[in-house]
């Protein structure tokens, strides 16, 4: 079975102005090829997502791309890209006696951020700063999230992953979460990577879409890439969904 | 006192406060039961030691970072748990040990002796502790994000792999420094009960490891002082009093 990701507008791979170029990019896991021979790219400024059932590799494929994982093909990230990575779910014990200061502090101190930069990065995502003394794995799902936000935007990153960023999140906290991600992308020039098993998602944050799952692959702008025959093939069932009439600006 | 008991007694509190920092991280990352087993990597390298009449503690700390770059080797190339890893090594290293070592030797070299240390033995010691005591200062950071994932190190710029290698390797010397106090089997302790009555008390990093080393200087000095008053092995009088301090710290609630 191969994969050949379809490329429905004529954009070309170009050597210079792109923030990461992946072509022909095979991921294995013990005996199964969870991503195989797929290509895209992702423009400064642009948001991907990428979407696909529970179990395509969604997660595979951002672990790969920050190498995390072995993989073959060519993966090219821009030279001096610097990452903000937003995991999808970490298992962190309540009584781990680490801060949402200590965490901060690290990244700033690894970054050589100032104070000024964590409270600008707790702005962007209105974390009250009096959460932050308790110990990590004391806070609330959202909460959380926001401190990893946080965290991802101290050292002035040039890309932001983010996995399953509205999982956990109450619908008024994804409305602001979006809000963050279009801010950051506009002001910032953020390139946005995001990864989601939800439609919706993709017209609220995204740009371009990358979608994989059950050996089918599509790559281009929602509305052109995700005809209902691409859906049909990649969650093997007909998917019924409603553009948002946010995805018409 | 003289010169060599004022060089044992700083090489033993430099010792007790690698213990705590060192027993902090291991025991976040949940490397509690390693340091246990660990510990008795170093028993080979006593035996030989003994043999070859150069100093125990040299002989055990070669042991123990040899036996660290070989966890480490192993765990790469076949992705085994540490546990594991550490289980079979210290099972081995404990077979082979206990046929190098007998008598006297071996009971001091699992409990800890009350041998004089020379000079030179005790300057490389506190050197070593120095060493440990700064890896952990200058590397939390990176030690904390790692541990809360490994994904967000990795793109935070942080070496991981060389990052699991120092700390295990610190780790290991920490072990070797105490052999002398606590032996083989007890050194263990020093490492994890200090880090886990610090984990019932505190609520951010600074205070677990300023709790962790307390607790840890405070059951050396006094299970050392204990121990000469008796005129026994220091090992067990520092673990009495460490197991004590953690049952003091059961009577607070766990934070919530």
């Amino acid at each position: 079975m191969r994969v050949v990701a379809a490329r429905s507008q004529p954009e070309v791979f170009t050597a210079v102005g792109n923030v990461l170029e992946v072509e022909g990019l095979n991921v294995r896991l013990g005996a199964s090829d969870v991503i195989r021979d797929l290509s895209f790219f992702l423009p400064p400024g642009s948001s991907l997502a990428v979407l696909g059932p529970n179990g395509a590799g969604k997660t595979v494929l951002l672990r790969a791309l920050i190498g995390a994982l072995p993989s073959s093909g060519t993966i090219r990230w821009a030279p001096q890209t610097r990452f903000g990575y937003v995991p999808q779910k970490l298992d962190i014990e309540r009584n781990l006696p680490i801060s949402g200061w200590d965490l901060l502090h690290a990244k700033a101190a690894l970054s050589a951020a100032t104070d000024s930069d964590i409270g600008r990065a707790l702005a962007d995502v209105a974390l009250p700063e009096q959460v932050l003394a308790q110990p990590v794995g004391t806070l609330a799902g959202g909460q959380f999230q926001r401190l990893l936000i946080a965290f991802a935007l101290l050292g002035h990153p040039t890309v932001l992953l983010l996995d399953e960023p509205a999982a956990g999140i109450d619908a008024p906290g994804q409305t602001q979460l979006a809000e963050l991600v279009r801010r950051l992308q506009t002001a910032a020039g953020l390139a946005v990577v995001l990864v989601s098993h939800d439609l919706s998602v993709v017209y609220r944050y995204a740009d371009r879409v990358l979608c994989i799952g059950r050996g089918h692959a599509c790559f281009g702008p929602p509305d052109v890439a995700l005809t209902p025959e691409t859906l049909n093939a990649i969650y093997g069932t007909p998917v019924a969904f409603h553009r948002h009439d946010e995805s018409l600006h | 006192m003289s010169i060599a008991d004022v060089a044992s007694f700083l090489l033993s509190i430099s010792m007790a406060v690698a213990a705590g920092l060192i027993g902090s991280f291991a025991l976040m990352r949940r490397m509690s039961l390693a340091a246990d087993a660990m510990s008795h990597i170093a028993l080979p390298g006593i035996g030989i030691a003994l043999i070859l009449h150069v100093s125990p503690l040299a002989g055990g700390l070669t042991m123990l970072v040899i036996g660290a770059l070989l966890i480490f080797l192993i765990e790469r190339r076949t992705r085994i748990a540490t546990e594991t890893v550490v289980g079979v090594l210290f099972s081995v290293a404990l077979a082979v040990g206990s046929l190098l070592a007998s008598g006297e030797d071996l009971i001091e070299a699992l409990l800890g002796g009350s041998g004089s240390l020379t000079a030179a033995e005790a300057g490389v010691g506190i050197a070593a502790a120095a060493a440990v005591i700064a890896f952990v200062v200058r590397a939390r950071h990176s030690l904390i994000v790692a541990l809360v994932s490994p994904e967000i190190a990795l793109t935070s710029g942080i070496r991981v792999a060389r990052l699991d290698l120092y700390f295990l390797l610190a780790f290991a010397v920490t072990i070797g420094l105490g052999l002398r106090y606590l032996g083989v089997l007890l050194m263990g302790s020093l490492i994890i009960i200090p880090a886990a009555v610090a984990r019932r008390l505190a609520r951010n990093l600074n205070g677990m490891l300023a709790l962790s080393v307390a607790v840890a200087v405070l059951s050396t000095a006094a299970g050392t002082y204990a121990a000469r008053l008796a005129g026994r092995q220091s090992g067990p009088f520092i673990v009495m009093i460490a197991g004590g301090l953690f049952a003091l710290s059961l009577l607070r609630r766990a934070p919530d």
